[in-house]
């Protein structure tokens, strides 16, 4: 069983007294940020990039993983006692855990919310362990043209998932491969798009654009809105389900997992994907699906289970074919190359303890966030009492530091006041900033791609299509791109987009 | 003709000109080299040319079919909160930390909907200790504390 040995060999990583700690501190961080309303995950683990760059790569991705279903997780307690969905993958969690504490029975719901996101957790790193070895021995053998076909499809995917207009998703995500060009390029040693400026030359730093696009744009936005949002916190109740409730949660746990997990692997992928099919299969499925929306302990323990096993498995693509299927990932991505570590099939077999040490610290994480948070449930609740306008200045103040870190030159900061600008602009106009941070990260990549493949095959673009792989993925593109472009899935997608939002 | 979905139009007009303008740039300043060889040219005016087409069905379709207005700007959030920003970024070196997060904390702070001097002078004395503490002790972040004239006064 070499399953067992590599997770042995794992669980030896994670379970280092400072690895234990690190996950620990990034799985309270990333909970006590992710509650925050308004702050979604990306901005979350954006802002708290910084403080992982003095500390060796092991111990900066334990803790990064540990922030994002940290983060995952308080997005749900905010959305069950506030109705504010801290992320978008918890959207459907306001539906019916809003309810259910405006019931009287807001303990449950967040207990159920834990107990389905463990028992999912501890399913996906399972499936992550049993499925990324043999996936990375695949992806070895992948060329460029197979490698840019990948990201074609991966940028597909995830502007078939945006909302809204296609054609601003697909707008977005070139916007985004452009902005990534911006640099020297490797090739040449040609300085493009830098404008005289010397600090570009290195490129614009992901971690600028994430924090001006996600960070302060949400600011500005929630800025707007004068709104008095009501939070259930005296009425918290007792925690632990009912025998009643723990038969009514059980089926929706297993499904929400399993289709949560599938959802996850998917290029395009993620969180938000398979909280929304599982809603929706629960909806379809569940007897009482009269009470959906009206409080249903299903519709809470379905999504929530489904949206941590998609977060967990969509490390799966991360970890061995290096393409981010979501915008966290690219994130994560952002921070192995900050660490030196260049994502791919070859960090299982070269970095072994990295990749499975990360792998056991999911499930470490994981029993964390169960154990600490329904205990601690009481201080994240104080969290949500403290008014906007005394976090947001706490929240500039963390990013200003933690760009202004990065190079220790003003420059960043700019750069993410300017992206700040383009973000908000972009959220009036209906452009969503998730595919552009995606196609920000696979700009270099896609370029390095095209040139490789289209110089092996003297410059025929047809080799895209020669290669079996590559042309699968290619077609599986297309077929994508045809279904959402007819007229009536289109307005089936619009209708699903709307009822959850 | 009249605009119907200025939604689309504004962000049509937004894709056209970063696309045609980087393709723009790059043609000019940049090799473009060959299918087989690509300059450095190459791989942005494709790209450049590709957001501009798009950018040109989004005017096209604003024209076309109905869709909604763009909502409204609030400028005062968005003035305050990046000139804070900026505040804080290019006087951190003059002023040091003590002085930069004063001006991003009131600043930003005073762009919201309500400002009490008393609150937000308490939030920043709680952010000022916390960061000192956190970021240039803990995670030893080469910031200067205290402004560049008195720093001798205060190191601690």
């Amino acid at each position: 069983m070499e399953i067992l040995s590599n997770l042995a060999l794992g669980f030896g990583v994670a379970l280092s007294p400072f690895n234990l700690l690190m996950c620990l501190v990034g799985v309270l961080l990333g909970t006590l940020i992710g509650v925050l309303p308004g702050v979604g995950p990306v901005a979350t683990i954006a802002m708290l990039l910084p403080i992982t760059f003095n500390l060796n790569p092991i111990a900066a991705l334990i803790m990064l993983a540990g922030i994002y279903y940290g983060a995952q997780y308080g997005g749900s307690t905010t959305a069950i006692l506030v109705n504010i969905p801290g992320e978008s993958s918890s959207v459907v969690t306001c539906l019916d855990g809003y309810q259910m504490a405006r019931q009287g029975r807001a303990g449950p719901a967040l207990a159920t919310a834990a107990i389905g996101s463990f028992f999912a957790g501890c399913v996906a790193t399972l499936i992550v362990a049993m499925f990324a070895p043999p996936l990375a021995e695949v992806a070895l053998k992948f060329g460029p043209s197979e490698y840019f076909s990948l990201m074609v499809l991966g940028l597909v995917a995830a502007v078939v998932l945006a909302h809204g207009s296609l054609v601003k998703a697909i707008g977005m995500v070139i916007l985004g491969l452009m902005l990534g060009l911006v640099g020297t390029d490797v090739n040449s040693g040609v300085l493009r798009f830098a404008f005289g400026v010397s600090e570009l030359a290195d490129g614009i730093g992901f971690v600028t654009v994430a924090m001006g696009m996600f960070g302060l744009a949400e600011i500005i936005a929630n800025l707007e809105q004068t709104g008095h949002r009501e939070v259930f916190t005296s009425k918290v109740g007792k925690l632990m389900p009912s025998k009643e409730d723990w038969k009514r949660i059980v089926g929706p746990i297993l499904r929400g997992t399993f289709l949560g997990s599938a959802l996850g692997i998917l290029p395009g992928g993620g969180a938000l994907l398979a909280s929304f099919g599982a809603y929706t299969l629960e909806k379809k499925v569940s007897k009482n699906s009269a009470q959906f929306g009206k409080g249903a302990i299903e519709g809470v323990a379905a999504p929530e289970a489904a949206n941590n096993a998609g977060a967990q498995t969509s490390f799966i693509p991360l970890l061995t074919l290096g393409i981010p299927s979501n915008a966290v990932m690219a994130l994560m991505i952002g921070a192995m190359m900050i660490q030196g570590i260049a994502p791919g099939p070859q960090v299982m077999t070269e970095r072994p303890q990295l990749f499975w040490g990360m792998i056991a610290s999911m499930w470490i994480g994981n029993l964390m966030l169960v154990v600490l948070n329904l205990p601690l449930i009481g201080i994240w609740i104080k969290l949500l009492t403290v008014p906007y306008r005394l976090l947001y200045p706490s929240i500039l103040v963390f990013m200003a530091i933690g760009v202004f870190s990065l190079s220790n030159n003003p420059f960043d900061v700019f750069l993410m006041a300017l992206f700040g600008l383009l973000g908000y602009v972009c959220v009036k106009l209906e452009c969503e900033p998730a595919p552009m941070i995606l196609g920000f990260i696979l700009g270099p990549l896609m370029e390095e791609n095209l040139r490789r493949a289209m110089l092996l095959s003297r410059g025929d673009p047809l080799v895209f299509f020669q290669k079996p792989i590559s042309a699968s993925f290619l077609i599986v593109s297309i077929i994508l791109l045809v279904i959402i472009a007819l007229p009536n899935i289109r307005k089936k997608r619009e209708e699903v987009f709307v009822e959850e939002t | 003709m009249v605009i119907k979905s200025p939604k689309d139009f504004w962000a049509g007009v937004m894709f056209v000109t970063f696309g045609a303008g980087m393709a723009g740039i790059a043609l000019n300043n940049y090799q473009m080299g060959s299918a087989v060889r690509m300059g450095p040219a190459y791989f942005p005016a494709v790209l450049g040319g590709i957001l501009a087409a798009l950018g040109l069905i989004l005017l096209l379709r604003a024209f076309a079919l109905k869709g909604e207005k763009v909502a409204a700007f609030h400028f005062r959030p968005l003035l305050f909160i990046l000139v804070a920003c900026l505040a804080f970024a290019y006087t951190l070196k003059l002023l040091g930390l003590i002085g930069a997060t004063l001006l991003l904390v009131f600043i930003s702070a005073y762009g919201g909907h309500e400002f009490k001097w008393k609150e937000v002078a308490i939030l920043y004395v709680a952010l000022i200790i916390f960061s000192v503490l956190v970021f240039v002790k803990g995670l030893t972040l080469p910031f200067q504390i205290c402004p560049a004239i008195i720093e001798d006064f205060c190191r601690f």
